[in-house]
C-alpha cells in the first residue's frame, strides 16, 4: 500500500512538476545565524493569507450596497453563525498585519538589509506598506456604519488638500459629488479586487527578490558592504556556512506566525470586533467619527499640528515620508550595516518610534475633542468655598458653565471635558477681572464669548469661576 | 558539385534571412493588433474608474421647510435630497444643513461639514456655537471660526424663498482646498 502511494506520488510529481518547482525554494541556503530576526516578514505574509481567507469568507455574508451593507454587517455581527468571530479575526488580522509590516520594516532598517544588492526588496516593501495601510483604511469604511461614512468624508477632505487636483481626487474617491450610491461600491472594489491584486503582484516580486538575492546575513561591525565584491562574498559565505531554508528557518517562521494567529484568536474571542456605530446617514449628525487604532495616529496628528501649516502639511507630510522611504536605499547602499556603527540611524529609529507611539496613545484618548456627554455640573460638585460668592451666583454659574458649553472642554472637580485647562482651582490663578477678560476674548482653542454672553451672565460666570479654589 | 553546394547554401541563407524578416514583421503586426485591441478595450475600463470625473455635476433646488417653522434667531437642522439621489444609495440620498433665520429676516444654510476634515458640526443652542466633535473646531453662529483647527468659515448653501417655502440649492460635499 505504501509503495503504491509512493509510486502514485512519483507519477503525479513527475507529470505535474511540483518538486522541480518548489525544491529550489524550499532548499535554498540561508545564513545560519539570526534566523529569529527573519520571522517578521514571513509573519506578515501569514497575516495576509489569514486576511485573504477570512476576507473571502466575509464576502459570502457581506452585501456591497449602500442600502444594505449596514444591515449585512448587523447580520454578520449578531446573527450569522460565527459571523462575529469571523469579523473579529479579520479585524485583529488587519491589526497584526499592520504591526508586522511595521516591525519587519524597522528590523530591516536596523540591520540595513536594504543595502546592495537588496534595494528593490526595500522598495517593493514600501509599496506593500502603502497598500497595507490603504487596505486597513478601506476596510474600516466597508463597515458602512456612521463611523465608516464620516471617515470617508474625512478621507475626501484630506485628499482635497492636494494642490490643484484635490477636489477631483476627492470626487474620485467618493464616486461623485457627495457620498452616495457609488461610494461604497468603489471602496468595495478597491478593498477586495484592485488593491489585493497589487498586493499579490508585489508580494510575488518581493519574494522573488528575497530568493534571488538571498536572505541577508546578520550584520557585523566592521564588515562593510562593497557592491564590487559583495555578491561573490555572499556566495562564498553561503557555501561555507549556510543551512537549508527548510526546516531550519521554516520552523521558526511557522512557530512565530502560529503564535500570532493564536493571539489573534484570543483577542477576537475576548475582545471582539469594534462595535458597530449608528446606521449610515449624513443626516444623523450626532456622531463622533473616530478611526480604528491604526489610523488614530493621523487623527492625533491632525488635531495637534499647528493649524496654520496643517493644510499644507497634510499633503507634504505623507508625500515626503514616502519619498524619504523610497530614497533610503539610495542614500546609502554600501558600507557599514551594523546598528552599533550607525548611531544616527538608530537615533532616527528611536525618534520615529517615540513619535508614533506617543501619537497613538494620545489619539486613543483624544483629549482635544469636546466631551458632549459630560455630566452637567452641580452645585454640590462645584463645592463653593469662595469668598463673596452668593449662593445664587454659584447656582447660576454652575448652570451657565454647562449650558454655554464651557464644560465640554473644561473640567471642574472631574466633571467635564479635557480639551481645555482644568478649572477646578482656577480661582487661585486668575482674578474675577482676569477671568472676564479671558472669557470675552477667548484665544487659542477657546471661542471668544464676548458676543454670546450677556454682561450679567458674564459677571456671574466669572465670579462663580473665581470661587473654584 | 562544388558550385551546386555553394548555390544551395546561398539559397538557404537567403531563405533564412527572408524568414527572419518575415517573422519579425509578423510579430510586429500581431503585437500591434494586440496593443490596439487592448487599448480600445481599456477605454470603458478606465472610464468606469474615472466615471465620477466625467459626469456633469447638476444642482437642484430642494424645499426644506416653511418660513413659519423657523422663528427669527433660530438655527435648525434640515434634510434634503442630494443632487444625485439614486434609489440604491439608501439613507445616503439625503444630506443635512443648519438653517439659520437671521435677525435681518434673511436665511443662511450652513453645511454641517467642518472645514477642517469634514466631521459633522453640531449646533449648541444655548452656547450659540457650532462645535465639531473631531479635533475641537468651533464656529460662531454666523459660521466664522471661533476656535480650533478649521481653516475657513462654515460653507453655505444658496437659499431662496419661494411661496413661503424655503429652498436650498444642492451642492457638492464642501471640500477645503489650500
Ligand atoms: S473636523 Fe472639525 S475640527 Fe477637525
Amino acid at each position: 500500500m505504501k509503495r503504491f502511494f509512493k509510486r502514485l506520488w512519483h507519477w503525479f510529481d513527475d507529470r505535474a512538476g511540483i518538486s522541480v518547482l518548489l525544491k529550489p525554494l524550499i532548499d535554498h541556503p540561508v545564513p545560519p545565524r539570526g534566523l529569529w530576526t527573519y520571522v517578521f516578514g514571513s509573519a506578515t505574509l501569514f497575516m495576509f493569507t489569514v486576511q485573504v481567507v477570512t476576507g473571502v469568507a466575509l464576502s459570502l455574508l457581506y452585501q456591497p450596497s449602500s442600502t444594505t451593507a449596514y444591515h449585512s454587517l448587523e447580520f454578520i455581527t449578531y446573527q450569522a453563525k460565527f459571523g462575529n468571530a469571523l469579523r473579529s479575526i479579520h479585524f485583529y488580522g488587519a491589526s497584526a498585519m499592520i504591526i508586522m509590516v511595521g516591525v519587519h520594516m524597522i528590523q530591516t532598517y536596523i540591520t540595513a538589509s536594504y543595502k546592495y544588492p537588496r534595494e528593490m526588496n526595500w522598495i517593493s516593501g514600501v509599496f506593500l506598506l502603502i497598500f497595507t495601510i490603504f487596505m486597513g483604511f478601506t476596510g474600516q469604511l466597508l463597515r458602512w456604519d456612521s463611523n465608516g461614512v464620516w471617515s470617508s468624508v474625512v478621507a475626501a477632505q484630506q485628499l482635497g488638500r492636494v494642490p490643484f487636483i484635490g477636489t477631483y481626487l476627492a470626487r474620485l474617491l467618493l464616486g461623485g459629488d457627495t457620498i452616495g450610491g457609488q461610494s461604497l461600491t468603489r471602496f468595495f472594489s478597491y478593498h477586495v479586487f484592485i488593491v489585493p491584486a497589487f498586493i499579490f503582484i508585489f508580494i510575488g516580486l518581493h519574494l522573488w527578490l528575497v530568493f534571488r538575492h538571498g536572505i541577508s546575513e546578520l550584520p557585523k561591525a566592521g564588515r562593510l558592504v562593497d557592491p564590487k565584491t559583495y555578491r561573490k562574498w555572499y556566495e562564498d559565505f553561503l557555501k561555507k556556512y549556510s543551512v537549508p531554508f527548510w526546516p531550519h528557518a521554516a520552523w521558526r517562521d511557522v512557530l512565530f506566525s502560529s503564535i500570532i494567529v493564536i493571539l489573534i484568536i484570543l483577542f477576537a474571542w475576548l475582545k471582539g470586533a469594534p462595535p458597530l456605530t449608528d446606521s449610515p446617514s449624513l443626516t444623523s449628525i450626532h456622531t463622533s467619527p473616530a478611526p480604528d487604532w491604526y489610523m488614530v495616529l493621523f487623527f492625533a496628528l491632525f488635531a495637534l499640528m499647528p493649524h496654520k501649516v496643517e493644510s499644507i502639511a497634510m499633503t507634504i507630510g505623507p508625500l515626503l515620508t514616502v519619498i524619504i522611504l523610497f530614497c533610503i536605499p539610495f542614500l546609502s547602499n554600501r558600507g557599514e550595516r551594523s546598528p552599533i556603527r550607525r548611531p544616527w540611524a538608530m537615533f532616527g529609529v528611536i525618534c520615529v518610534l517615540v513619535f508614533v507611539i506617543s501619537l497613538l496613545l494620545l489619539g486613543l484618548k483624544h483629549p482635544w475633542s469636546a466631551d458632549f456627554d459630560a455630566k452637567p455640573l452641580t452645585v454640590a460638585v462645584a463645592r463653593p468655598g469662595g469668598i463673596g460668592a452668593t449662593d445664587s451666583t454659584v447656582s447660576r454659574g454652575v448652570q451657565l458653565f454647562y449650558n454655554k458649553g464651557c464644560e465640554y472642554c473644561h473640567t471642574i472637580n472631574t466633571y467635564g471635558g479635557k480639551a481645555g485647562p482644568d478649572l477646578s482651582t482656577v480661582g487661585n490663578r486668575l482674578t474675577t477681572q482676569a477671568l472676564v477678560i479671558r472669557i470675552v476674548n477667548g484665544g487659542g482653542n477657546m471661542p471668544a464669548y464676548g458676543g454670546i454672553l450677556s454682561t450679567k451672565d458674564l459677571q456671574t460666570l466669572a465670579s462663580f469661576l473665581s470661587t473654584q479654589k | 558539385m562544388n558550385t551546386n553546394d555553394d548555390i544551395e547554401l546561398k539559397l538557404k541563407q537567403e531563405a533564412d534571412e527572408a524568414n527572419i524578416g518575415r517573422a519579425e514583421f509578423i510579430t510586429r503586426v500581431s503585437l500591434s493588433i494586440a496593443a490596439i485591441s487592448a487599448a480600445v478595450m481599456a477605454v470603458p475600463v478606465v472610464a468606469a474608474l474615472v466615471a465620477p470625473l466625467l459626469e456633469r455635476n447638476r444642482t437642484f433646488w430642494r424645499t426644506v421647510g416653511h418660513i413659519d417653522d423657523f422663528p427669527v434667531g433660530t438655527t435648525r437642522l434640515v434634510n434634503f435630497d442630494n443632487a444625485d439621489a439614486e434609489q440604491y444609495a439608501g439613507m445616503l440620498t439625503r444630506s443635512a444643513a443648519w438653517l439659520r433665520h437671521n435677525e435681518d429676516q434673511t436665511f443662511t444654510a450652513f453645511a454641517v461639514n467642518c472645514t477642517h476634515l469634514g466631521c459633522p458640526v453640531r449646533w449648541e443652542e444655548k452656547a450659540q456655537l457650532f462645535m465639531c466633535p473631531c479635533h475641537g473646531g468651533v464656529y460662531y453662529k454666523d459660521g466664522t471660526v471661533a476656535a480650533g483647527p478649521p481653516p475657513k468659515r462654515l460653507p453655505e448653501y444658496k437659499v431662496r424663498i419661494n411661496n413661503q417655502e424655503i429652498q436650498l440649492e444642492t451642492a457638492p460635499l464642501p471640500i477645503t482646498n489650500i
